[in-house]
């Protein structure tokens, strides 16, 4: 259970949980930063705990924070069927290890996080955008990109104004 | 008519129209800095790059594959998605939590009710609310019948990309009953939201007709299925097409995060609705199929094999619908009865409420997943404390499985790639969001 992972994480690195919440029976843990690929590596192969499924990855923006972004990881164990969750905050500009050695599975979920919000993860095999056209400027989730605006179809007289008839 | 002064000051010297240069198009391109063309990587020298296109018959929707080809196999296939991208997660932080059940309806636009059901058991949880028997078991009732409706469509396209063209249309006459229900019981065909936080929208028709046409279904269907396995089960062109393509081992799946029926067709026994319950399953009777090598013909199978334990599960709720309402009556969150309404002020107010600012969810944050007919489909909603949700993410089954089709395809024909598209079953509604 949450418990059974919490405790073994305590045991294991006490030093990189900084935060811990629980709301209605589901539980976050939030680790630091750089000790996420030991964390993720040690709930994948403990046998107790067994989490070989790596349902999401998951950004969030939190602008009025310092650290403004959030990488979460949803993460399931087939054997047990068990959830839980790790938290990572980075500020803008910051990357973050990315998980795909451990779970391949996180290729394509982390691109969608470096394509909606612009967090870079290093040792990506494939880092681009993955949703939005290649040559977009911006990052569409995060909290001060406009909903809709309009965009400009055809640009291609820009620097040649309209015939003016008299 | 302007003068010399006003045309000086515009600093315009040729009014001649130059006409575009070749290239023009990619004007806009380099307008923009930091311009990042899509990389992609070349396995082998001396290949051939082959592009199936955005618009293709075989591509179930939207989907553009990049093939390396050398000579007629494939080296290595790059899947390109973002055709249909409309931006519902952004939309839905604009809108209030009732409001936005009808935006994901429409990701999976071939299974309405799934996606429903899973963004309204997300809410549910978060609010600490549970819908009473009778919405729960309709809730069950309609979800199967959409998982049914779903393969259906599933077997009909997948049928007719391998060749089989009579399949499809075999499939969509069933699929017209399950329309038929659907209408029955909310008035629309497809993107219901039937399902509302705490219960449904609406009750059962009191004339009968739902239950009569659910038993007619239920009355025709197993011959149906019958006929489609008598088509191509043991049909030599089928198992030419299908047999030992597209494999995949447990441990690759797993890793890959794949989940659905392609997990289920490498011989693993996981369903969530049986491992992690909801919406009142444990109460219900039924098999998980499960495959033996994980290559397109036991995904057939799997597939073939759900529809007719969904239609075990159907009966079963058809048979015990149990007597109560249909909705939860929690005053600040689910509309009093109408009648109601026009008699107490306090019901009119909170019925004002409702509608014009929704309800308010205390702060946190809940992820719940259900298993879609494509795999396992996720919802993780973090509220703010007000009526709108701060984020709403889809974990999209199909686009995690779509991930996985390089490792599938390599070493392949172009003919499997086709037919390995079509077995992963992909919606670019779910993918694209």
């Amino acid at each position: 259970m949450e418990n059974l992972t919490l405790k073994k994480l305590k045991q294991n690195f006490p030093n990189s949980i900084l935060d811990v919440t629980e709301y209605r029976g589901q539980v976050s843990i939030q680790i630091k930063k750089e000790d996420l690929l030991l964390v993720c590596k040690f709930l994948k192969d403990e046998p107790e705990l067994k989490y070989d499924f790596l349902s999401d990855v998951c950004g969030m923006d939190y602008p009025k924070n310092e650290k403004r972004f959030e990488v979460i990881y949803n993460l399931y164990s087939l054997p047990f069927s068990w959830r839980t969750r790790l938290k990572i905050r980075v500020a803008e500009g910051e990357s973050v290890n990315s998980v795909t050695p451990i779970w391949k599975a996180a290729n394509w979920l982390e691109r969608e996080v470096y394509d909606m919000f612009g967090v870079k993860f290093d040792n990506h095999p494939d880092l681009q955008r993955i949703l939005m056209p290649d040559d977009w400027v911006g990052h569409p989730l995060r909290k001060d990109y406009p909903l809709n605006f309009e965009e400009i179809a055809f640009g291609h007289n820009k620097d040649k104004p309209p015939r003016i008839i008299k | 008519m302007r003068d010399e002064e006003s045309l000086s000051r515009l600093n315009v010297t040729d009014f001649s129209v130059v006409p575009p240069k070749a290239d023009s198009f990619r004007m806009t391109k380099s307008r923009i800095a930091n311009s990042e063309i899509m990389q992609i990587k070349r396995e082998k020298q001396d290949t051939m790059i082959l592009n199936m296109g955005p618009q293709h018959p075989a591509t179930h929707g939207v989907l553009r594959v990049v093939l390396e080809l050398d000579g007629e196999t494939v080296v290595r296939a790059t899947p390109d998605i973002g055709y249909l991208h409309t931006g519902i997660e952004k939309t839905a932080e604009y809108k209030t939590y009732s409001q936005a059940i009808t935006l994901f309806d429409r990701t999976d636009y071939v299974a309405n009710l799934s996606n429903n059901l899973g963004y309204v058991l997300a809410v549910e949880k978060l609010l600490d609310i549970e819908a009473p028997p009778k919405a729960q078991y309709l809730r069950v009732l309609l979800t199967e019948l959409t998982r049914i409706a779903s393969h259906l469509v599933w077997v009909g396209s997948h049928a007719a990309d391998i060749g089989a063209l009579s399949m499809l249309l075999y499939a969509f006459r069933e699929r017209e009953m399950l329309m038929d229900i659907f209408e029955t019981v909310s008035g629309q065909r497809m993107m219901t939201s039937y399902f509302r936080i705490g219960g449904l929208a609406r009750d059962l028709p009191s004339t009968g007709e739902f239950e009569r046409r659910v038993k007619e279904f239920i009355k025709v269907f197993p011959s149906k299925v019958q006929d489609y396995e008598n088509l191509l089960t043991k049909n030599k062109l089928w198992l030419q097409r299908t047999v030992g393509i597209g494999t995949i081992t447990t441990e690759e799946a797993i890793n890959c995060g794949l989940s659905g029926p392609i997990l289920r067709g490498c011989g693993l026994k996981h369903d969530l609705r049986k491992s992690n319950p909801y919406s009142g399953y444990e109460k219900f009777e039924f098999d998980i199929p499960t495959g033996k090598n994980g290559d397109i013909y036991d995904r057939y199978l799997v597939r073939v094999e759900e529809m007719r334990q969904s239609l075990k599960i159907v009966k079963q709720a058809l048979d015990g619908i149990p007597q109560g309402d249909y909705i939860a009556k929690i005053p600040g969150v689910t509309y009093p009865p109408k009648e109601i309404v026009k008699k107490e002020m306090e019901a009119l107010i909170y019925h004002f409420k409702i509608a014009e600012e929704g309800f308010q969810v205390p702060t946190g944050e809940v992820y719940h997943s259900i298993e879609s007919p494509k795999g396992e489909l996720g919802y993780f909603i973090v509220s703010d404390g007000s009526s709108k949700p701060y984020r709403v993410r889809v974990r999209p089954p199909s686009f995690v499985n779509l991930s996985a089709l390089n490792r599938l395809v390599t070493g392949r024909l172009i003919a499997d790639v086709v037919a390995i598209i079509g077995s992963i079953d992909i919606v670019l509604g779910e993918i694209d969001r």
